[in-house]
Formats: structure tokens, C-alpha cells, sequence
């Protein structure tokens, strides 16, 4: 395989959501005609931030047609990201319906890409990973990558006042292949989050390729905190690639 | 981790955003990542007036020392006041 050139075009495009809504989404393409496969980012709790865009960027930088849809865009599309995510956690978070309908909306706008060869990837961090792997039960995806995505599994502690419910009985509709990459001193999830999804993944006899990091916690990826841990990131963006490569082949 | 847990308390007075003064009339507190300060995680206060849209807003992160020395402020500057901030 060739060395990527790494350009690439980004801009920003509007998606129409199953409920008629306007959804701004950073499309990301890699330069040359392809074909390319599609990665769908999602992005975590405090929004669709320059982060989660450079991780888009990245992707594309890597030969693949990328997008990461701004799953608070129903507070506006002019609103400023930060106070959209202000907003959506004020109202109680996005429901579980509302985000498989765009994340639907944004795996097709990829496949209708004249690039793409048809596959597609899904990716997401924090509570964007909890958000894959509802992709993953919910919408045709060819591969799903769970970033240290919490209440996948174990209990949402009373009180807390968005929508979120654990995910993990409805492993036995998993459509794709996972990837889980997880911090071993992460408290949401925690090992023992991890084992239960672990365990459910066996009982349905779901493929699926967990690595643990030591030393490493919640948002080790993120590299404009203190969390980022640059050798389990390293390994894990190798991983991702390994990963995307051989299940998003056409 | 993502704390989620956000402890609402309704207020009165006013802030001053992007667009200028505006009253506000909610403050939402959380403890999770933080937006823009360069910490994993922060004491989050969102001074807003829903009413008037997304935007209006006035946003602080302050890392957990500097939360508990701001409440302590708060409480000593509300205390030397006496009666009248009553």
C-alpha cells in the first residue's frame, strides 16, 4: 500500500435529519478518487469541538472519507458548540432514537459519497463510544470502535439526569465487528464494566478485540489533557487503523 | 470519567456575554470535562437565561481548588455584608 499524501478537503455540510432538522456536519475527504471507505466520528459529551474535528481530520489524512455530525445541532446551527452542549445537558442529553436516526442519516450521506466503496466504520469517545455501539446495534456499520464509551455496561447511578441506559443487553444484535480500547484506572467503565461487556460479547458469540491499557484512564486520546497517555494512545490509533483496514476493505 | 450529574439552581441578577449585559435566570454546576481549560476535569457553572437561547450564556471552568476557594470567597464576602445580603 502507498504512503497516504495526506491531503484532503474539510468543510462543513448539512445533513437533513429523519425529523426534517438541519444537521451541521465536518466532512472530511481524502484527495485523489478513491475508492475510499467511510468512518463515521462521533463526538463526546462537551460537543462537536475542534478535537473531535482534528480526529476526523485524521482519519482522512489516513484515506478515509470522514464525518462527524453536530449531534446538538437542534440548538441551532449557528450556535457556538459549547453552548449547544451547555443547552443539550440542560435539556437531559440527546435520546437514544433522535441520535440512531443521525447517525443513519450520516452513514448514508458517506456510502452516497462518489468515493466511497461502501463500507463503514464508526468510532467514538467518552460517551460518543457508548454512541457506537448503539450504532453498531442499530444502523448497517461494518466496523465499531468504543473508546472507553461509558454505561455500556454496569448501572447509571440515580440522579443522574440524562437519558442514558446501559446498552448491554442488546449485545445479541451486534451487526459488526468491535473494537474496544480502554483505560485499566478509568472509573466509567471501570474493568469490571469492561469483563461484563467482555462476557456478553462471548455469550452472543460477537467478534470483537479488546486491549487494556495500564496506567492509563478515562480520555487517554485526548491530547490537550492530562489524561492523554501518548503510549496507549500510539498503540491505540494503531490498533484503529489495523482494525479499520481489514474490516473496511471493499 | 463523564460525570453527567449537573445540579441546577435558579438565580436573579444579570451577566455580561458576547452580546453584552443580559439577566439570568438559571445556573447550571457540574463537575466533568471541561470545554476549553486545560484540565481533565472542572467545576463547570453555565450563568444562562434558557429564554433567550443557547447563546445566552456566560461560561467558567474552574479546576476543583480554585471552585473551593471561590465558594469560600462567596461565602465570606456574603457574610461580611451582614444583614444587607440577607
Amino acid at each position: 500500500m502507498a504512503a497516504p499524501q495526506e491531503a484532503l478537503t474539510a468543510a462543513e455540510v448539512v445533513l437533513t435529519g429523519k425529523d426534517g432538522a438541519s444537521i451541521n456536519a465536518y466532512e472530511v475527504r481524502p484527495a485523489g478518487d478513491g475508492p475510499f471507505a467511510g468512518v463515521l466520528v462521533i463526538h463526546h459529551l462537551p460537543g462537536w469541538d475542534s478535537g473531535t474535528k482534528e480526529i476526523t481530520r485524521h482519519f482522512a489524512a489516513h484515506g478515509y472519507n470522514a464525518i462527524c455530525p453536530n449531534l446538538y445541532a437542534r440548538q441551532g446551527l449557528d450556535v457556538d458548540p459549547d453552548d449547544a452542549a451547555a443547552a443539550t445537558r440542560e435539556a437531559g442529553g440527546v435520546p437514544d432514537s433522535q441520535f440512531v436516526d443521525d447517525a443513519t442519516v450520516a452513514v448514508e450521506a458517506l456510502r452516497a459519497l462518489p468515493t466511497s466503496n461502501g463500507k463503514v466504520g464508526v468510532i467514538g469517545y467518552c460517551s460518543g463510544g457508548r454512541h457506537a455501539f448503539l450504532t453498531a446495534l442499530s444502523v448497517p456499520v461494518d466496523a465499531a470502535v468504543d473508546c472507553y464509551g461509558a454505561f455500556v455496561t454496569g448501572t447509571v447511578p440515580e440522579g443522574f439526569p440524562l437519558k442514558a441506559q446501559p446498552l448491554v443487553g442488546r449485545t445479541g444484535e451486534l451487526r459488526c465487528p468491535l473494537l474496544g480500547l480502554f483505560g485499566n484506572d478509568d472509573q466509567f467503565p471501570n474493568p469490571e464494566h469492561v469483563d461484563e461487556l467482555e462476557a456478553a460479547l462471548k455469550d452472543a458469540g460477537k467478534p470483537y478485540e479488546f486491549h487494556r491499557y495500564d496506567g492509563a484512564g478515562h480520555a487517554f486520546f485526548s491530547v490537550e489533557r492530562p489524561a492523554y497517555r501518548p503510549e496507549a494512545a500510539v498503540d491505540g490509533w494503531q490498533r484503529i487503523f489495523d482494525f479499520f483496514g481489514t474490516n473496511l476493505e471493499a | 470519567m463523564c460525570s453527567y450529574l449537573t445540579v441546577p439552581t435558579d438565580i436573579a441578577g444579570s451577566a455580561k456575554g458576547a452580546q453584552g449585559w443580559f439577566p439570568v435566570t438559571s445556573a447550571q454546576v457540574y463537575f466533568d470535562h471541561p470545554f476549553h481549560a486545560p484540565f481533565d476535569h472542572t467545576l463547570n457553572i453555565d450563568f444562562a437565561d434558557p429564554a433567550r437561547g443557547p447563546g445566552a450564556r456566560v461560561a467558567v471552568e474552574l479546576s476543583a481548588d480554585s471552585a473551593r476557594r471561590l465558594v469560600a470567597s462567596i461565602t465570606e464576602a456574603l457574610a461580611a455584608a451582614g444583614a444587607a445580603a440577607s
